[in-house]
């Protein structure tokens, strides 16, 4: 019964984290460790930075319809 | 031979048999009132029909989409725009990029001609059309690296062809975001109440934007959770500036509004996005997922009647106050993104083919999203149904038809056949807080008073002014979200455009030119909306057909684009997949720009009516609705500049055809003259179910990969 429970939550929790890309950071960090394992990676607050930075760059990233 | 299961055959035969329950119930059923679940029906049974044998039929076997072939996400890996996600979380995705304002408007403006010929295209036209159409776009997309629709057009039509899709698009962009904030001034406009919460989520969206840049980057849930607390306690807080002495700061006339949303869309869009645009969205995002779910269960549950009738008189004459114009082919016009929705490939050929992990994922994600669009349309016209009819006219009919008093506009409405006495009409504004729901059109506040009937169904009645202020704020969240990213958007293509002639203007981040183009953006849109707020013919009853034939307009650019695809990537056989939606697309179109160019009806036709205001003019008569002089000058203008955009945006289409059909025949013909830009086969190391539920296989596969990886694994 508790582990039907905790895993209705966890998947809930997996569902929003990934929706919103609160996830984002981990996997890119995910990411450069495992296909560029030299470079360097970035903390949360500059990779966030960068993201809105794409995003300033060319708006139609993530636009939203009628 | 495949032989199929009797278990299957059951099923499927009791699902096709409560889609025709439903059907026939709505087709035939005169004279009484029918319950919203035969709707449902209809819808959803046709809904799993049509994905479970025609969505499938073009997957295999014309798309023949290929497990094995890696998609650009999982080629181009770059763990930012490019990463293989999660069908579901992209199903997520793609349906909130293109749920909008526009599959909720619609159909509320196609009820004046009965449920039922709404019901239909929505159904149909979603099933035949529209989820092809998206869910082709995606495909050719995703073959692309997630080319846009422009880049496709040019590339696979060619410069003359892309360039008018182009232009097309920018000009369809403006009308969507005039359109779009007139829905919104004429559901604020003299509405403390209204206003006072759309105007806090201003502060909320920076307080959110500051959160997730400075507090805690990149904390989503946590951060969406807080604002959303806001955003509702600001919908109460609503109530007690509205019964305040601060009711008169937020009673605001139409045209302080305009300038308003035009300078929030100003300052809005040359903000950086992580102030307000990011955090609006999460808002949007979350409130729109949450509202539709909401009002899914809530129409489940309180299965109303539908009030409206079937079939109105409106429809059979052509004469209806909420849009000029006969049934065909101006209810395939209204109802623009429930069924068929241009702006959709926009998306398709946007993010979502950058992120979608297995070609086979396409059907769902792209089909499967637009069915449930469709959905959202069909809830859309219930809660439009089932409000009173003699209230839905008071409350869509432009004023100059009806007067601005109970007495007057229950006196025109009964004589339409259509009986409220003046009672019940202040009696329903009283119900929702409002001073006066006359002439509040625009689809949102008749959406509105519907959605607040079917809650306080759940509900109770007490909470009817709450949930009414409730679903204003879910709508006005969107659109104004939209302007900010559309203008945008719009700058984007424009800086784009300009960098041709002056090269700086390339440069996204010059500051000048992005103030200069921003402005130009608004300014445009701002036009449309000026002239929607003034115009004595009614804004929403001039405008909409236009916004409505652009966002056609487009889905015959996309769909030209995907047949000439289909034609040049040796599927000419198939072909009529979306050559019969694109036939049937431009004949409705054209002939409603035809019509809106041509026709002699005043109503209808843009030259027509300036001609007779004109002659008025030169007479020296005021014609009703005009008041004044004024009036006269301002019908003439508006009625000018419609009809000349009606007329180049359908002449930009005919030559987007004309050049694709150019491009189909040579290549019949040649085929060696015509080239394909798809990349290259590279093999899938990916192992992904293909629908929502994995079948056995899919799971046998799943593991057979897990064990593999295992051994092969250090």
């Amino acid at each position: 019964m508790w582990s039907v429970l905790r895993r209705a939550t966890s998947g809930v929790r997996w569902y929003v984290r990934e929706l919103t890309d609160e996830s984002a950071y981990e996997r890119y960090v995910a990411h450069v460790c495992r296909d560029h394992p030299d470079a360097e990676v970035p903390d949360r607050r500059a990779f966030e930075r960068m993201r809105t930075e794409r995003q300033e760059a060319d708006p139609r990233q993530g636009f939203r319809c009628c | 031979m495949r032989t199929a299961n009797v278990r299957t055959i059951v099923v499927w035969t009791l699902v096709a048999l409560v889609a025709a329950a439903g059907w026939s119930v709505l087709a035939l059923a005169r004279g009484e009132n029918v319950s919203a679940a035969w709707m449902v029906a209809a819808a959803l049974g046709s809904y799993a029909i049509a994905y479970r044998f025609y969505s499938k039929f073009i997957a295999y076997k014309v798309l023949k989409v290929d497990a094995t072939r890696a998609t650009p996400a999982e080629r181009l890996d770059n763990g930012i725009d490019y990463h293989p996600t999660d069908r579901r979380v992209l199903l997520g995705h793609h349906f909130a990029a293109i749920a909008g304002a526009g599959p909720l408007v619609g159909p509320v403006l196609a009820a004046q001609m009965g449920y039922l010929p709404g019901t239909i295209w929505i159904i149909v036209g979603v099933i035949f059309a529209g989820a092809v159409q998206d869910m082709v776009v995606l495909f050719f997309s995703t073959r692309r690296d997630g080319r846009s629709l422009g880049q496709m057009a040019r590339e696979e039509i060619g410069p003359f062809g892309g360039a008018a899709a182009l232009l097309a698009t920018f000009a369809i962009m403006i009308i969507l975001l005039g359109v779009l904030a007139l829905v919104i001034v004429n559901a604020l406009a003299s509405s403390p109440w209204g206003t006072f919460s759309i105007g806090m989520t201003i502060p909320i969206a920076l307080l959110m934007g500051f959160y997730l840049r400075v507090l805690r980057p990149g904390r989503v849930s946590e951060v969406s959770l807080i604002g959303v607390a806001l955003l509702l306690l600001a919908l109460v807080a609503g109530r007690w500036v509205a019964e305040s002495s601060w009711a008169d700061t937020f009673t605001l006339a139409p045209s302080t509004l305009v300038i308003w949303l035009v300078a929030y869309g100003f300052i809005a869009s040359i903000l950086p996005v992580w102030t307000l645009l990011a955090p609006r969205d999460y808002l949007s995002t979350f409130m729109k997922i949450g509202t539709i779910a909401l009002l899914a269960i809530g129409v489940i549950v309180a299965l109303p009647d539908l009030k409206m009738p079937a079939v109105t008189d409106f429809a059979k004459h052509g004469n209806g106050p909420v849009f000029a114009g006969s049934l065909f082919p101006f209810v395939f016009i209204t109802i623009a993104c429930g069924a068929l929705s241009g702006f959709h490939s926009l998306i398709s050929s946007g993010t979502t083919p950058k992120m979608i992990q297995k070609e086979t994922q396409i059907r769902m994600i792209g089909y499967g999203s637009m069915l449930m669009e469709s959905s959202v349309a069909i809830m859309a016209l219930v809660a439009a149904s089932i409000i009173d009819p003699g209230l839905y006219f008071a409350m869509n009919a432009p004023a100059g038809a009806i007067g601005t008093t109970v007495q007057n506009a229950s006196q025109v409405v009964t004589s339409w056949g259509y009986h409220i006495s003046p009672a019940d009409l202040a009696q329903a504004a009283k119900n929702v807080d409002e001073a006066s729901l006359l002439s509040r059109t625009g689809g949102a506040p008749t959406l509105a008073v519907g959605v607040s009937e079917i809650f306080a169904k759940v509900t109770g009645g007490s909470l009817r002014a709450f949930w009414y202020h409730f679903a204003i704020m879910f709508e006005a969240l969107f659109i104004l979200t939209a302007l900010d990213a559309g203008t945008r958007v719009g700058r984007f293509m424009l800086q784009d455009m300009l960098g041709n002639v002056y090269r700086p203007f390339r440069n996204v981040s010059w500051k000048p030119g992005l103030a200069l183009t921003s402005a130009l953006v608004c300014a445009l849109w701002g036009y449309f909306l000026w002239v929607g707020v003034h115009e004595p013919l009614g804004g929403i009853n001039q405008l909409f057909p236009i916004f409505g034939i652009s966002n056609q307009l487009l889905a015959a650019v996309a769909l030209a684009v995907c047949t000439t695809l289909l034609v040049k990537s040796g599927r000419l056989k198939w072909a009529w997949i979306t050559g019969i939606p694109l036939a049937w697309d431009a004949t409705v179109t054209l002939t409603a720009s035809w019509q809106k160019v041509f026709s002699s009806d005043p109503k209808v036709g843009f030259f027509k009516q300036r001609s007779v205001f004109q002659d008025a003019i030169d007479a020296g008569k005021v014609l009703p609705p005009a008041k004044n002089m004024d009036d006269m000058h301002t019908v003439v203008t508006n009625s000018t500049v419609d009809g000349v955009l009606s007329a180049i945006l359908a002449v930009l289409v005919v030559v987007v055809i004309a050049d694709a059909l150019r491009v189909c025949v040579r290549h019949v013909r040649r085929p060696a003259l015509s080239t394909l830009s798809e990349t290259p086969y590279v093999e899938s190391k990916i192992v992904a179910p293909a629908g929502l539920i994995p079948t056995r296989k899919e799971k046998e596969e799943a593991r057979a990969r897990d064990v593999v990886g295992a051994q092969a694994g250090d």
